[in-house]
């Protein structure tokens, strides 16, 4: 049986040395969406619910690269991580998770959840003023996805989520090495504020499938799975 | 096309190439000695070394995880690291920036080890384009005799275990560098190498050395770079 939804999968322009495309007979879902919107927890449920179907289900996620995770951790600590160190640093995650997690995981058939894709490391870097168009020619090592799920939401609603739940406005989520306001509220805000622009954008180029995260996490579920449903004709 | 950006700065970018037993780390501090001997103020940056990076190299090196992708990735964020931290500050100062070893490492190393060249060459299209690149040109063996002869054991990326050549890590070592050589030679003329013999002797490539920087960029020393005052001048 064939499904028209799920193409066979490709790089976007540079192959990764050493992965034949035809072994990678699994699926690669991502969903993508600025800080505060819920992915963690959709990709947590949708994990679930996705086993509970008998797919076999593999998450990650930005920054979870064994390779990366403490020098990455460390550097942003430090507070000295300048804005194209930052954009390559990611980008590394990036890479090592889809060659030693992601394309093993398509191999052995399975569903790849992934909580961001490098279109989150080309925005961070472009809402730093870097030169995206050269980033996203460095990520073109990429897998293009079976679907990418972008939550979209206000900046009101982020900044409302990120107060109610994490509490704190973060330094890097703030954009306060750029910055964007003069102090750390305003600078989260406008930094928020270009990300959700840059999203949008790459959105089109890209194209995302749109999810409206400004509602309850019940309803954005059953959107993602309604939709998942579809694509894998559960 | 090496694509970098061009130099807009007063001051002056000079790397180093080579493979490993070149002799090329001897020349530039040699040539940076000269150059601070003139009173330029001279800063250095060595392949590898942001110290933002190190920590991750080592666990990627020791616990064996680089892919040539990664291993290229990681070894471009410690560029960049070095790039925006220090050398386009101190360019925009008006020093001389030595570098030992640039982009054309990765150009060599990296597609040695299987990265296509096109996707490399955009990684690095960050970087600024120097005023002077010297290629130490070395012959294999003379090479691998300078290296095998007076060192401690070969590490294992060092070596291109990760690529299966050989599983005797000295022949490993050799058919890498072999490779390497190839990039290097194959890039020499399209990236402007200035090309070192460096089979002669070490006073002799010096002497090669200090005529083409006075060649090439001799007026930017005399007039634009940034001097040490002549009042901290040791007797």
């Amino acid at each position: 049986m064939t499904n028209d939804n799920l193409k066979p999968l490709d790089f976007y322009a540079d192959p990764l040395p050493n992965v034949d495309l035809t072994e990678l007979q699994g699926k690669l879902i991502v969903i993508e969406g600025p800080d505060s919107v819920g992915r963690t927890t959709q990709v947590e449920r949708l994990r679930a619910w996705l086993e509970a179907n008998g797919h076999a289900v593999v998450d990650t996620g930005m920054t979870r690269s064994t390779l990366t995770k403490e020098g990455l951790q460390e550097a942003k600590n430090g507070h000295t991580l300048g804005p194209l160190t930052m954009g390559l640093f990611y980008m590394a995650d990036f890479a090592d998770r889809l060659e030693r997690v992601i394309v093993p995981a398509l191999r052995a058939g399975f569903v790849v959840l992934t909580d961001r894709y490098f279109y989150s490391v080309v925005a961070r870097s472009a809402a730093r003023h870097q030169d995206s168009e050269w980033l996203e020619r460095v990520a073109g090592c990429a897998l293009v996805p079976h679907a990418t799920f972008y939550l979209r939401a206000s900046v009101d609603e982020i900044v409302a989520r990120t107060a109610r739940g994490r509490r704190y406005f973060e330094y890097w989520e703030s954009g306060m090495d750029v910055p964007y306001g003069s102090n750390r509220y305003e600078s989260f805000r406008g930094y928020q504020s270009r990300l959700v622009e840059i999203l949008d954008s790459l959105s089109e180029r890209y194209g995302f499938t749109v999810i409206d995260a400004n509602r309850p996490p019940d309803k954005i579920f059953a959107d993602l799975r309604q939709r998942i449903a579809a694509l894998l004709e559960i | 096309m090496d694509g970098f950006r061009p130099n807009s700065y007063s001051g002056k970018l000079i790397i180093v190439e080579g493979i490993d037993g070149s002799g090329k780390s001897t020349q530039l501090s040699l040539l940076s000695q000269w150059l601070r001997s003139k009173r330029l103020v001279v800063s250095f940056s060595e392949w590898n070394s942001s110290s933002i990076v190190r920590g991750t190299t080592r666990q990627g090196k020791r616990k064996q995880m680089f892919t040539p992708t990664t291993f290229s990735l990681i070894h471009a964020t410690d560029f960049a690291d070095r790039l925006e931290r220090h050398i386009l500050p101190m360019l925009e100062a008006g020093a001389v920036v030595c570098a030992d070893r640039y982009a054309f490492t990765a150009f060599a190393r990296d597609v040695a080890r299987g990265v296509r060249p096109q996707w490399v060459r955009n990684l690095y299209r960050m970087a600024i384009k120097p005023d002077l690149a010297f290629y130490f040109r070395v012959p294999l063996n003379v090479a691998l005799d300078r290296i095998l002869g007076g060192r401690a054991a070969l590490k294992y990326y060092e070596a291109g275990m990760d690529l299966n050549l050989s599983s005797d890590i000295q022949e490993s070592f050799a058919l890498f560098q072999e490779r390497i050589l190839r990039e290097y030679d194959s890039m020499a003329e399209e990236m402007g190498f200035h090309v070192i013999d460096a089979t002669g002797t070490i006073k002799e490539q010096q002497r090669q050395v200090r005529k083409i920087v006075m060649n090439t960029i001799g007026d930017a020393l005399e007039k634009d770079i940034l001097r040490q005052p002549t009042s901290e001048r040791r007797a």
